[in-house]
C-alpha cells in the first residue's frame, strides 16, 4: 500500500507545464513563444481530503486538473494519483476518478437521463449490484428521481449538473474532479450540490478537488484551500489562513444619530473610515483585532444608534494577494 | 522502476477508506486487448447515436431518404451522358456501373462506420475531446462512433443497388476467383476509405479546421472512382495508385473482374493486392492517429 508515503494520495512533485504558443504575425509567418502554464507546482493531498483550488482565469487551474487526470502529459516533473502516473496509464486511471466539467455535460442531450447512466454502467464495467446501489443512492440524495426519464436537453443547468455529477460517481471513483460545478447554478441548486458533496466526502471518504470562482464553495466545503496565479501556487493551507496572507480587513458599519464628519479615533490608527453616507459610516480594521475595544470607543464618544460586523470579503483577499503577486 | 511496481501493487490492494469496495471483480480492470476494447466502446456509444436518433423519427425517415436521393444523383448524372454516348473512356454503361458500385458501397461502409471523425476538429476546438479522454476506452473508438447515423446506409443501399444492376446487366464468365474478387474488394476498399477518416482525423489534431482537407480525399476520391481510369490524365492515376492507393478499391480488381486492361500497365497480379494495399494503409493512418492525439496531449489545443 501507500507505505512510502501514506499522505499522498494526489502527489505532486515540481509538476510543469509549458506550452508552445505560435502566434500569427503575418502570412505564412508566426511567431514562437513559450508559456509555463503550470510552473513547478508541488502539493500533496490526502485520502478523503477536499480541497478547494482556486484563481483566477487562465492561471494554471484546468491545466493541472487535465494533467492529474491523464488529458495533459506534464512537460516535467513527477506527478501520482492512487499511485498511477495519470498521462501513462491514462485509461486504467479512469476507473478510479470521476472527472466533472462544469460548462461540458456528458451527458446524451437528446436521451431520457437514465440512458446515459446505463452507458456508464456498461462502459466502466461496473458489477449490476454495486451500480443499482449507486444509482439509487445518487438519485435520492441528488433528487433525481423525477428526472430519470426526461431527456437531457429538457433539464434546467441545476439538474442537468446533479445529473452530471451523478454520472461520474457511479462507478465508485476514489477521487473526483470537479471543474466549476455551481457554475451558472441558482442559489438552490447550488446549495444541494453542496450539501451532496460534503455527504460523499464524509461518507464515502471520496477524495474531492474542486475548482471554482464561487469562494461560497470553498467557505462551505474546504477546509483546505489552494490559491495559483500564473502557474505558481501562491498559498496552500487553511481558508481562514488566508485572511492573514492577504492582510485582510473587517468592516464595522455604524448608524449615528446624526449626519457627522468621518469618525476619527486618535487612540486606534489602525482603523479607517472609509465611507460617509448620512448618518452611516463605515470603518475598517485589522481582521485581526478584536471589534469589542473599537466599539466601547465609539460608543464613548460618538451618538450611537446601531452597529453591525462585516466579515472580509474572501474574494477581496484574494484579490489583494494576486495584486502584491503581480507587483514582485 | 520500483515506483512502477509499487503503484500496481496499490492499484491492486486498496481498499482503505474510500478505496476501491472489495465487492469489485478485479476482472474489471483486467488489461483488454485494445482493439476489442475499442469494438465493444464502438457498439456502446453507436447504439446511443441509434437511440438519439430515434427520438426524432421523421427526420430519421427524411434524412435517410435525401442521404439516398442526394447520392443516387451522382448516378444521374453517368446516366445522363450516356443518353448521349455509347461508351465513356471506353467503357460501356454496365461496365462504369460496377465501378461505380463497388466504389460507392465500399465507401458508404466506411462513411457509415468512420464517417464522423470529420468532427474531431471542432471537439478539439470546443474542448469536448477532453471528455472522451477520461473513459476507460480507446479514443479512436469513441471519436469514430461520434454521432453514428445510420441514415449513411442510404449511401451503402444505392451503391449496393446501382452494384446488382451492373452485375445483372453484365456479361462476365464467371470464375471461382472472380466471384471472390466482389467481396473482397468492397471490405478492402472500406477498409481503405476507413484509413483515409482515420489519417483525415489525425490531421485535424494539427490543423483543426482541416476537414474539407480529408473530405478531399474520402469524398472526392469515391467520385473520382466512379469513372473509368481511361477518362483521367496518367499523372493523376499514378497518384491515385502508388501515393494515394485508391485504385486498389476498385479499378484494378474491378478491371480484372471485366477482364479489361490495367493503366499504367501493371501486371496482372496488382488486382489481388486490395487487403495488403488495405493493411498498409491502415499503418500510417494508425501511426498518424497516435501522433496526433500524443501531440494533442502535449499542446492541449
Amino acid at each position: 500500500m501507500d507505505a512510502e508515503n501514506p499522505s499522498g494520495f494526489i502527489e505532486l512533485d515540481q509538476v510543469e507545464k509549458v506550452f508552445d504558443v505560435r502566434r500569427k504575425t503575418g502570412f505564412m509567418r508566426s511567431e514562437r513563444r513559450q508559456v509555463r502554464a503550470v510552473d513547478s507546482i508541488s502539493f500533496r493531498v490526502a485520502r478523503g481530503e477536499m480541497v478547494g483550488y482556486i484563481g483566477p482565469n487562465g492561471a494554471g487551474k484546468s491545466t493541472t486538473i487535465k494533467m492529474l487526470t491523464g488529458i495533459l502529459t506534464p512537460s516535467g516533473g513527477r506527478l501520482r494519483v492512487a499511485g498511477i502516473d495519470p498521462s501513462r496509464e491514462r485509461t486504467r486511471l479512469a476507473h478510479r476518478i470521476g472527472v466533472v466539467f462544469g460548462q461540458r455535460t456528458t451527458l446524451w442531450w437528446d436521451l431520457p437521463l437514465r440512458d446515459s447512466y446505463r452507458l456508464m454502467h456498461r462502459m466502466y464495467r461496473i458489477p449490476d449490484a454495486r451500480y443499482r446501489e449507486n444509482l439509487e443512492r445518487c438519485v435520492e440524495l441528488l433528487d433525481l428521481g423525477e428526472l430519470l426519464d426526461v431527456p437531457v436537453r429538457q433539464l434546467s443547468l441545476g439538474q442537468r449538473m446533479r445529473g452530471d455529477i451523478a454520472a461520474a460517481l457511479l462507478h465508485d471513483p476514489e477521487v473526483l474532479y470537479l471543474d466549476e460545478p455551481t457554475i451558472g447554478l441558482d442559489v438552490v441548486s447550488k446549495s444541494k450540490v453542496r450539501g451532496f458533496l460534503r455527504d460523499l466526502n464524509a461518507e464515502r471518504g471520496t477524495t474531492v478537488l474542486l475548482t471554482t470562482h464561487d469562494l461560497t464553495d470553498i467557505e462551505q466545503l474546504c477546509k483546505r484551500v489552494m490559491v495559483i496565479d500564473h502557474g505558481r501556487l501562491m498559498y496552500d493551507g487553511a481558508l481562514a489562513g488566508l485572511h492573514e496572507v492577504g492582510e485582510s480587513e473587517r468592516t464595522l458599519v455604524v448608524d449615528l444619530e446624526r449626519q457627522l464628519p468621518p469618525i476619527r479615533l486618535e487612540s486606534a490608527p489602525s482603523v479607517r473610515t472609509v465611507k460617509v453616507e448620512g448618518p452611516r459610516q463605515w470603518l475598517a480594521f485589522p481582521a485581526s483585532e478584536s471589534a469589542a475595544p473599537l466599539v466601547a470607543r465609539i460608543a464613548a464618544d460618538y451618538p450611537l444608534v446601531d452597529l453591525s460586523v462585516r466579515e472580509p470579503d474572501i474574494e477581496a483577499v484574494i484579490a489583494k494577494m494576486y495584486e502584491s503577486a503581480t507587483g514582485m | 522502476m520500483a515506483d512502477t511496481t509499487g503503484a500496481v501493487e496499490v492499484a491492486g490492494t486498496a481498499d482503505g477508506p474510500g478505496g476501491r469496495p472489495a465487492d469489485w471483480p478485479e476482472a474489471v480492470f483486467a488489461e483488454r486487448p485494445g482493439f476489442v476494447e475499442g469494438v465493444r466502446a464502438y457498439g456502446l456509444i453507436a447504439m446511443m447515436w441509434l437511440r438519439s436518433t430515434m427520438a426524432y423519427r421523421a427526420s430519421f425517415a427524411m434524412t435517410a431518404f435525401g442521404n439516398f436521393a442526394a447520392t443516387a444523383f451522382d448516378f444521374v448524372a453517368i446516366l445522363l451522358m450516356f443518353s448521349h454516348v455509347d461508351r465513356l473512356g471506353g467503357y460501356t454503361l454496365p461496365e462504369i456501373a460496377l465501378l461505380y458500385g463497388v466504389s460507392g458501397t465500399a465507401f458508404g461502409l466506411a462513411d457509415l462506420l468512420l464517417g464522423s471523425m470529420d468532427r474531431l476538429g471542432a471537439r478539439v476546438r470546443d474542448g469536448t475531446l477532453d471528455t472522451l479522454l477520461v473513459r476507460p476506452v480507446p479514443v479512436l473508438a469513441q471519436v469514430a462512433a461520434d454521432r453514428f447515423a445510420l441514415r449513411r446506409l442510404g449511401r451503402v443501399l444505392q451503391g449496393v443497388l446501382v452494384l446488382g444492376y451492373a452485375l445483372v446487366a453484365l456479361d462476365i464468365e464467371w470464375t471461382p476467383l472472380k466471384v471472390a474478387m466482389m467481396p473482397m474488394m468492397l471490405l478492402s476498399g472500406a477498409a481503405v476509405f476507413g484509413a483515409l477518416f482515420v489519417a483525415g482525423a489525425a490531421f485535424q489534431f494539427v490543423a483543426q479546421d482541416a476537414s474539407q482537407v480529408q473530405n478531399a480525399f474520402t469524398y472526392g476520391g469515391n467520385t473520382l472512382l466512379q469513372y473509368p481510369p481511361s477518362v483521367f490524365a496518367k499523372d493523376l492515376v499514378r497518384g491515385v495508385t502508388f501515393v494515394v492507393p485508391l485504385a486498389f478499391v476498385n479499378w484494378l480488381p474491378a478491371l480484372y473482374v471485366l477482364g479489361r486492361d490495367y493503366p499504367l500497365d501493371l501486371p496482372v497480379w496488382v488486382a489481388f493486392l486490395p487487403p495488403v494495399v488495405a493493411g498498409l494503409c491502415w499503418l500510417p493512418a494508425g501511426l498518424g492517429w497516435r501522433a496526433g492525439l500524443r501531440a494533442y496531449r502535449s499542446t492541449g489545443s
